[in-house]
């Protein structure tokens, strides 16, 4: 689901961004910019208000948004899947769809040919049965199937010649890019009616798939539904034959072996004819329906037009039959067709649980992968452990953080607490923007934090070793301050340049927990510069201006 | 004046003792390439590929019989590792299985076939497959690297008025530290994974940061003094800025064990690798960037080159 952005949190972000640059760039009376960072303070508290889970009134809602701090899976828990699209499978899908045009063209074209058949390195080879066959065959082709190069191939086991048939590069990109398309969607889809919150279902790369389930309960059954193919086909049962003999001997031609679930729970084999009769992209509905106290639930599927066409006609001609409704090679159920079903309504029956039907009416409503997936990382924290370590990061951060203010507070006196108000600041202001731009929080992003308010505190020694110096050499308070900040601004300033970019580049070429620490850096640089430099100054220039600053403490 | 660590004139003679510590750090540096090359960075899953479960139990219990009771799974080399909570919370490892989907189940049922129905709960399990570990790896250090360069050139030109070797000498500190840290991390064995390379690029980081203040104070005094050897303006800097650098790395290190003890052990290895990088990345400010400046200038007895003088 996407992130519901409002208008608020951009206005304050863009709020924050303009006074920084205006208490940054101006000198005049520390007043105006004492009102600023108040007004700041104030907008950074709205913004984080839920976040904190309080009851707020709808207008509040409206005007600022409910942005939360969005937690990634390794603190709150939850199922992070990386899939690869194979989609290379789809290449072959498609290229096989296109041998089986190829000879219905070249039938009615009266073009003999011996075999047409499509290998696994997805190349479509063609024999034809005569030679004086050669130029009408190339001729069509280059007519009517312009989205394949042709070349002539080495096989010279029968009198005709033979080609090799793949698709042109640029099309095989389309199709690739279609299929990538195709799985997320369809991926999207069956995500989103598992009903779980805040998902993500995004592209990464050329041909995997980002999913995170946070706090999801039973992963297994969520990968299960996601990663199944879900390809319906109805094909006919072949009773004319023995199945066992079929085992043994390898299927005769024309047929298939395939295996669904028998009646005492093993595997029940099916000899089934091999032509397709109708596949599950007609499907406009599926339902689950609880079925009598001995059949179960089953699954009421509806067929569009076309499919309603075919399943009709299907029915008609085999009378007494039995028709293996068959996903993903597995045999569900072969029911007698007893009479011709008109009207599109298909009943799939099998030996469901509850979850189970369920489970197959969602892939038959969000369609069929156009290739298998394959899942390539996963990652899953039970909520308990997220919970966990939240916990000891916080406590652990509390003690180290705690003892820091005062330490500074102690050492420092007066610009001691003031630091201390703006490293206070600098994370408020820093959880704050993260959750404006809805950037997640996670492990490595805090590691990010650590730096920055090490690089904030630093800030603040420099200018407040520097305050001291100045002091020493005799000048005056008033002096002090502003030779401490100038001279120790360019330390500060290559520093956090530095970092910046560096955090800029990590963002641009890391993946996944090196980009969230980069967020965090590039967002904790700004703040720490904005709350232990541009505020605590203005402080300082207010008193100046008030001419109260008479002496200070360091 | 309130309270003072450090007194305000001291004057600790810091680039006289160089040769020593550069000694230090290459014994180091050269015992870190030797473990590395030998022993090796403990990969976790997300670099090396494979699975691995974190398993909670409601009674004590040891590697072992948790080796015996996976066993049945045929999951190959199990590793099992104890991650605290007094002997019920354990670390499996073991390299991919085909079906990397449903590790978390099976590892239950064996669990609950050896210590009955219940008594342990597989909390958290991450697989990774081996192409997508070589392909982190090489991204990150990609990543890395680019920012690493970038960062000298940055430092190169901010300073070049002084040398144009600072650059240069903070990227050879940067390196020495992660070197350290990596040296460290080898000894201790924790695994390195994501969440410890986060670290690393926190203490790259920290590293950096320290080596502009500390270079800052050159630049700053070396415009002052323009007729100081660069050798007596670098020592004089390096004291200059002593109290700060104390405090800093001080509080920084205050924070970091706090981490390091109360953390927690998913926290644990990369407050370690925090801890050791920030002490290693004050101490290169001083003693690797430093004397790679004094060399790029001929040593300490001459004046800057005429150049930098002019600029």
């Amino acid at each position: 689901m996407e992130q519901t952005q409002s208008f608020g949190p951009i206005l304050i972000l863009l709020v924050l961004i303009v006074s920084f640059l205006y208490m940054h760039f101006t000198n005049g009376s520390g007043l105006t910019r004492i009102y600023l960072a108040g007004g700041i303070v104030l907008a950074a508290i709205l913004i984080l208000l839920p976040s904190l889970n309080v009851d707020l009134p709808d207008w509040f809602k409206a005007g600022f948004g409910a942005t939360k701090i969005q937690l990634g899976l390794d603190l709150q828990g939850g199922t992070h899947l990386l899939m690869a699209v194979k989609l290379d499978e789809a290449v072959k899908t498609q290229l096989r769809r296109r041998a089986d045009d190829l000879k219905h063209e070249l039938k009615a074209n009266k073009i003999d040919f011996e075999n047409i058949s499509v290998d696994d390195s997805g190349n479509l080879s063609a024999k034809l049965k005569s030679s004086a066959d050669r130029t009408p065959f190339l001729d069509l082709v280059q007519k009517s199937f312009s989205d394949l190069t042709v070349s002539s191939s080495s096989d010279s086991s029968g009198p005709g010649p033979s080609y090799s048939l793949a698709y042109k590069t640029r099309e095989l990109q389309t199709i690739r890019s279609n299929a990538m398309d195709q799985a997320l969607e369809t991926i999207r889809n069956r995500i989103d009616q598992l009903g779980v919150r805040e998902t993500t279902v995004a592209k990464e790369g050329d041909n995997e798939i980002l999913v995170q389930l946070p706090g999801i309960q039973d992963p297994e059954r969520a990968k299960e539904l996601i990663g199944k193919t879900a390809v319906l086909e109805f094909k006919l049962v072949d009773d004319s034959k023995s199945v066992q003999d079929a085992i043994k001997d390898g299927p005769p031609p024309g047929d298939d072996v395939l295996y669904g679930t028998s009646e005492r729970g093993g595997r029940e084999p099916y000899l089934v004819e091999s032509p397709v009769l109708m596949t599950g992209d007609v499907v406009t509905d599926a339902r689950v329906r609880p079925g009598g106290r001995l059949e179960g639930p089953y699954v009421a599927v509806e067929l569009d037009a076309r499919g309603a066409g075919i399943f009709d006609a299907m029915t008609s001609e085999n009378v007494g039959r039995r028709l293996a409704i068959v996903l993903d090679n597995t045999v569900y159920s072969a029911p007698v067709i007893k009479e011709r079903i008109p009207g599109g309504h298909v009943q799939i029956t099998g030996r469901f649980s509850m979850d189970e039907a369920h489970d197959l009416a969602i892939v038959l409503r969000s369609g069929a992968l156009p290739a298998p997936v394959e899942i390539e990382e996963e990652r899953t924290v039970g909520p308990s452990l997220g919970r966990d370590s939240i916990r000891q990061g916080e406590m652990s951060f509390v003690i180290g953080a705690g003892a820091v203010l005062i330490f500074m507070a102690v050492y420092y006196s007066g610009a001691g607490l003031l630091a201390d108000f703006g490293l206070s600041l600098n994370i408020l202001l820093l959880i704050c923007v993260m959750a404006a731009l809805g950037a997640t929080l996670t492990l490595p992003g805090i590691a990010g934090i650590v730096l920055t308010l090490g690089m904030s505190v630093d800030a603040n020694v420099l200018v407040n070793e520097r305050m001291r110096e100045e002091l020493r050499a005799g000048k005056s308070p008033r002096e002090a301050v502003k030779l401490g900040y100038d001279r120790a601004w360019s330390a500060i300033r290559d520093s956090n340049i530095s970092t910046f970019a560096a955090g800029l580049i990590l963002f641009q070429f890391g993946t996944g927990p090196v980009k969230g620490f980069a967020v965090t850096l590039c967002v904790g640089v700004l703040t720490g510069l904005f709350s232990c430099i541009v505020v605590t100054r203005a402080w300082y220039d207010y008193r100046i201006s008030m001419r109260k600053l008479t002496q200070i403490s360091v | 004046m309130s309270l003072q660590l450090i007194s305000p004139d001291i004057n600790l003679d810091f680039v006289g003792k160089r040769y020593f510590f550069i000694a230090l750090s290459t014994a180091i540096n050269i015992l870190a390439i030797v473990l590395l090359f030998t022993k090796g960075l403990n990969y976790g899953v997300d670099f090396a590929g494979g699975s691995v479960a974190q398993i909670e139990f409601t009674a004590r219990t040891n590697g072992d019989a948790i080796r015996k009771a996976l066993a049945p799974l045929d999951l190959g080399e199990v590793t099992v590792q104890d991650f605290g909570k007094a002997g019920q919370s354990f670390l499996a490892r073991f390299q991919a299985v085909k079906n990397i989907g449903s590790i978390g189940p099976r590892l239950e049922t064996a669990l609950d076939k050896a210590y009955g129905p219940g008594a342990a709960k597989v909390v958290r399990v991450e697989s990774v497959g081996a192409k997508v570990g070589s392909d982190l790896r090489r991204k990150g250090f990609f990543a890395v690297i680019i920012a690493t360069i970038f960062m000298g050139v940055y430092i190169a030109i901010q300073f070049r008025h002084v040398s144009w070797s600072f650059g240069a000498g903070a990227v050879i500190a940067l390196i020495h530290d992660v070197m350290v840290v990596m040296c460290a991390l080898v000894i201790a064995q924790y695994q390195f994974d994501l969440t410890t390379l986060a670290a690393v690029l926190t203490v790259i980081g920290y590293s950096v940061h320290d080596t502009i203040i500390v270079s800052d104070r050159i630049r700053e005094d070396s415009a002052k003094r323009r007729r100081e050897p660069i050798a007596s303006i670098m020592n004089r800097a390096i004291n200059e800025t002593l109290s700060r650098t104390i405090l800093t790395s001080g509080t920084a290190i205050t924070v970091l064990i706090s981490l390091l003890a109360f953390g927690g052990p998913i926290l644990r290895p990369s407050a370690f690798t925090l801890l050791i990088g920030f002490i290693t990345g004050t101490y290169s400010s001083i003693y690797i960037a430093g004397p790679v400046v004094l060399f790029w200038e001929g040593g300490s007895g001459r004046t800057r080159t005429a150049s930098s003088r002019a600029a």
